[in-house]
């Protein structure tokens, strides 16, 4: 079965490569992303720009990043990669790199250099967290409440999520035990840089439930972006998490009354994987594309399309208005100093590890209802 | 005539009936039919072909990685083998330490070792760090070797040195050596390309220094046939060195490179001399300096109980059971699921079933007695939701359904419903069983009214006219008659629900979600595809033998979609 699969996939292989041998950049890629506001400001920013540099260039859209690990595996397997570059989040990034999935590169030599000439490693830093993992932008999973139903005391502070008393009504809470345990043990009374030593042990996972349970029975769980922004403009829900972007887009563009809570907002990266063993045209192609998309300037444009913040650090200056709105963009930065003044960086490693055990735990104290 | 009634009136008394050509009737018979099945398996064969290429062998394959578990034996061959003298009781030995180093060396080479930390850390959490920070280091321990041979002698630096030494000048090559490690590469790498590896271990290096050549094997294989490069001309990996610290800290071994003639001697004479400098406290050191989890009793008990080619483990799993070093046992009360997930897949398919029998019944029976233009506007009510978007009709009851939704505005606007006390109707089990009900409706609907069609309305009229009550008329004569339609409705109803995940997943909530998200979750999201299989199979096994059932209670040709 396996032999066959194989040799149906190198004849396919083949193929391909007689077919485009002759060029030395493919003239076609296919880019995987996620769909929606995010992807279009990517086609705005970088896309588009590129194609103008490049007529006859066919740029192929695939909306699969949410299931771009366990698809691009199926194609490696399958032997036949038809994706060029895909985006995910930096922890889908680690495990591709992991799986030998994604092509390890060297950041230097791929990427440009700052304007000023500081090399791209220095400009990025520590977010390259992933030898195979080229950031984009920072983003944050946060908290947004109706502020037609809280009072006079808004919302401050990321307990105030657990405060039933000072806060009735539903909240909206996403569906996994990522960003919410960390949350939860904040709230119990543990200082946040030993979060990740407690919640190894069994009585720090217990601690955490202990607090979600609280709240248990006024929580809707979420698993896709758009619910908590639903939930919120419908008012099922006084106060729920998503990523800041989406509620960027309830406030601002669909101007619902709901504000922003920051405070402990959980910083996490997206960014592009080159997918490993592509044949040397479409490497090369992807190779010129990457390193145009991710310069100084193009992060920085994409920036008047989507409130999530530019991974360079000589991209942030640059961040100007709303491309349609024409608003300041900066303040609507998760990395903004006003917004960012209590955060969280996803610890990937540890989650790395922790994930399959305390998701099992997490979604057996779920279905018990 | 004649001759075909003499030989049928012989038949009894002499011989068997022969065919008009001679050849005995039944054999004649036998090939014309044999011909006959030939001929239309012939004509099927297009799509048998189709089928088994693009359904049943990729369905195999998926279900075949239950049990599956090859990974572990493929990157670690040595530590498996050293593994099997374990007691279980303390610490492996320094040599189970010194086989790991040697088969995560190749791994982190292969990339492959960081797959393995991933299976492994499904069963016990902590081991994918592990793995990845011990290849990251593991040229660290080898460069401690590597160090002490260049400073005794810098020709070790040259990569031409090593092959000649290696291949003794071109001395008789040790090809079973070779062959093996060949065999363990391709297992390890699934794709490596095959080809002419411009190397081979002379014999009598291989009977001298037998960790070394197995080492260098390992890197001429790797550097050939993986990287496309010329062994000659690289430098060997820290390994190499770290096997040759091996082979030279057995006393024998020193001795007998004494007497040694071959390229190099002089050198591995000098390095045989500098044997005391090299690092003290071996492998096993080494690697609780990396990370003291190398000790833990139970990373070591993981390796050893999944280190069999093919395991119960997924499935146990998939029943909340677990494989341990002393057997199976239940699994932690706080991660038990899948039983529960199973019992209510079950459960909610079911009243699935039976509310889409109670709502699409009399739809059915409106859609065959109605008149033509009546019943075609109906028909149309029914099919327009059945073109709709799946997404657009769960949507469209989270819109009707929710707290602030349409339903509960009516309500509280009537006055049944007091503001404060709004119902809950979504995110719980009711609003998926309400939700799958209207999206399944269809498939019950439609092979009902196919059956209830053929039913001829005279057969009422003539039970009314003999006296019958209408519900008599109903229950005895109509009813009986589109079971078959009930039949094929329940069969699609139900296995299309057990499977269904994205309605569940959207308007579930924690207590209306089904088996089948969990395995979405792990193929897509964890990657455990073998517990997916796994559960898959279950799930797969659990509906053939309700079919199976229901053949035997209410017989498969029962079964009408119209």
């Amino acid at each position: 079965m396996r032999r066959m699969t194989t040799l149906l996939a190198t004849s396919a292989l083949a193929v391909t490569a007689s077919a485009t041998f002759a060029q030395e950049m493919a003239d076609s890629m296919t880019l995987v992303s996620w769909g929606g506001a995010y992807q279009a400001s990517q086609r705005n920013a970088y896309a588009e720009p590129y194609k103008e540099m490049h007529p006859g260039l066919e740029v192929v859209w695939d909306e699969s990043s949410n299931e771009a690990v366990a698809k691009l595996r199926a194609m490696n397997e399958a032997g036949n990669v038809t994706w060029d570059l895909v985006d995910v989040v930096a922890s889908d990034a680690m495990r591709l790199c992991d799986e030998g999935l994604a092509m390890e590169y060297d950041p230097d030599e791929l990427l440009a250099p700052a304007p000023d000439g500081t090399p791209a490693s220095e400009d990025f830093g520590d977010l390259i967290v992933s030898d195979c993992f080229i950031p984009q932008i920072v983003y944050s999973t946060t908290f947004g409440y109706r502020t037609d139903m809280v009072g006079d005391t808004p919302p401050d502070d990321i307990c105030d999520v657990f405060d039933l008393e000072a806060y009735p009504g539903k909240r909206s809470l996403e569906k996994r035990p990522i960003n919410n345990m960390e949350w939860a043990l904040l709230c119990s009374g543990v200082a946040k840089e030993d979060i990740y030593d407690v919640l190894e042990t069994e009585e720090g996972q217990n601690q955490a439930f202990a607090k979600l349970d609280t709240i248990k029975d006024q929580v809707i769980w979420w698993s896709a972006g758009a619910d908590t922004p639903q939930l919120l403009a419908d008012g099922e829900v006084v106060m729920g998490s998503t990523y800041n972007g989406r509620l960027f887009s309830v406030i601002e563009e669909q101007d619902q009354p709901v504000a922003m809570l920051w405070d402990a907002q959980v910083f996490d990266l997206d960014g592009w994987i080159i997918p490993a063993g592509l044949p040397a045209d479409r490497l090369a192609r992807v190779k010129d594309f990457v390193k145009f998309a991710t310069d100084t300037q193009r992060l920085a444009d994409q920036a008047a399309y989507i409130s999530y913040g530019p991974a360079r650090q000589s991209s942030a200056p640059l961040v100007g208005e709303h491309a349609e709105l024409g608003i300041d963009m900066a303040p609507h930065m998760p990395t903004d100093p006003d917004n960012a003044q209590n955060t969280f960086l996803y610890n990937y490693e540890w989650w790395a590890d922790y994930r399959d055990d305390l998701d099992a735990k997490f979604q057996a104290w779920l279905a018990k209802g | 005539m004649s001759d075909a009634s003499t030989s049928m009136s012989d038949a009894s008394t002499a011989g068997p009936m022969l065919a008009a050509d001679g050849t005995p009737l039944k054999r004649s018979l036998r090939k014309a039919l044999r011909r006959e099945k030939m001929r239309a398996l012939m004509l099927i064969a297009p799509l048998l072909f189709f089928i088994l290429l693009t359904f049943i062998a990729p369905i195999a394959d998926m279900l075949f990685r239950s049990v599956e578990n090859q990974i572990v034996s493929n990157t670690l061959p040595r530590t498996v083998i050293a593994l099997d003298d374990w007691d279980g009781q303390e610490e492996p030995g320094e040599k189970v330490y010194q086989a790991l180093y040697f088969d995560l060396f190749v791994a982190a080479e292969a990339k492959e070792h960081t797959k393995l930390g991933t299976r492994l850390n499904y069963e016990e959490t902590g081991i994918s760090s592990l793995f990845r920070t011990t290849g990251r280091r593991s040229d660290d321990i080898g460069e401690a070797y590597q160090d002490v041979f260049e400073d005794v002698d810098p020709r070790f630096k040259e990569a031409g040195f090593w092959y000649d030494m290696m291949t003794a000048g071109g001395g008789e090559p040790d090809t079973a050596l070779m062959s093996e490690r060949l065999g363990t590469m391709n297992r390890l790498i699934a794709d490596l390309a095959s080809g002419d590896i411009g190397f081979a271990p002379a014999a009598e290096i291989s009977a001298l220094l037998p960790k070394t050549a197995e080492a260098y094997t390992d890197f001429a294989i790797f550097t050939a046939l993986a990287d496309g490069d010329v062994v000659a001309e690289e430098d060997p990996w820290e390994a190499v060195y770290a096997a040759l610290g091996v082979d030279l800290a057995n006393a024998e071994t020193r001795d007998a490179v004494q007497v040694y003639e071959g390229p190099g001697a002089d050198a591995l004479r000098a390095a045989a001399a500098a044997a005391d400098q090299l690092p003290a406290g071996g492998f096993k050191s080494a690697f609780l300096d990396v990370d003291e989890d190398w000790a833990s009793q139970g990373v070591w008990e993981t390796i050893k109980t999944y280190s069999a080619s093919y395991t119960p483990g997924y499935f146990l799993n998939s029943v909340d059971l677990e494989l341990s070093a002393d057997g199976i046992s239940p699994r932690d009360e706080d991660q038990q699921i899948y039983i529960l997930l199973f019992k209510r897949t079950i459960f909610m398919s079911l009243t699935i079933m039976f509310s889409c029998i109670l709502l699409g019944y009399p739809i059915a029976w409106l859609l065959a007695n109605l008149p033509v233009r009546t019943s075609n506007l109906l028909l149309i009510l029914v099919l327009l939701p059945f073109w709709t978007s799946l997404l657009v009709r769960t949507s469209a009851w989270k819109v009707l359904l929710q707290q602030q939704g349409v339903i509960n505005d009516i309500l509280v606007w009537s006055g049944i419903v007091d503001d404060a006390n709004r119902l809950v109707m979504i995110n719980n089990q009711f609003g998926t069983i309400v939700a799958m009900t209207h999206i399944l409706l269809p498939f019950m609907i439609l092979p009902l009214y196919s059956v209830m069609q053929t039913i001829p309305p005279s057969y009422l009229r003539a039970a009314k006219s003999l006296g019958a009550t209408n519900w008599t008329a109903f229950w005895r004569v109509y009813f009986p008659q589109s079971v078959p339609g009930i039949g094929a409705g329940s069969i699609l109803v139900f296995i299309l629900s057990i499977g269904y995940y994205i309605t569940p997943e959207l308007v579930g909530g924690t207590t209306g979600t089904f088996i089948s998200n969990r395995i979405a979750y792990h193929i897509s999201s964890s990657l455990n595809w073998g517990l997916a299989a796994a559960l898959g199979s279950i799930l797969l096994a659990a509906v053939l033998i309700l079919y199976w059932a229901y053949d035997k209670i209410v017989g498969i040709d029962n079964v009408k979609l119209g």
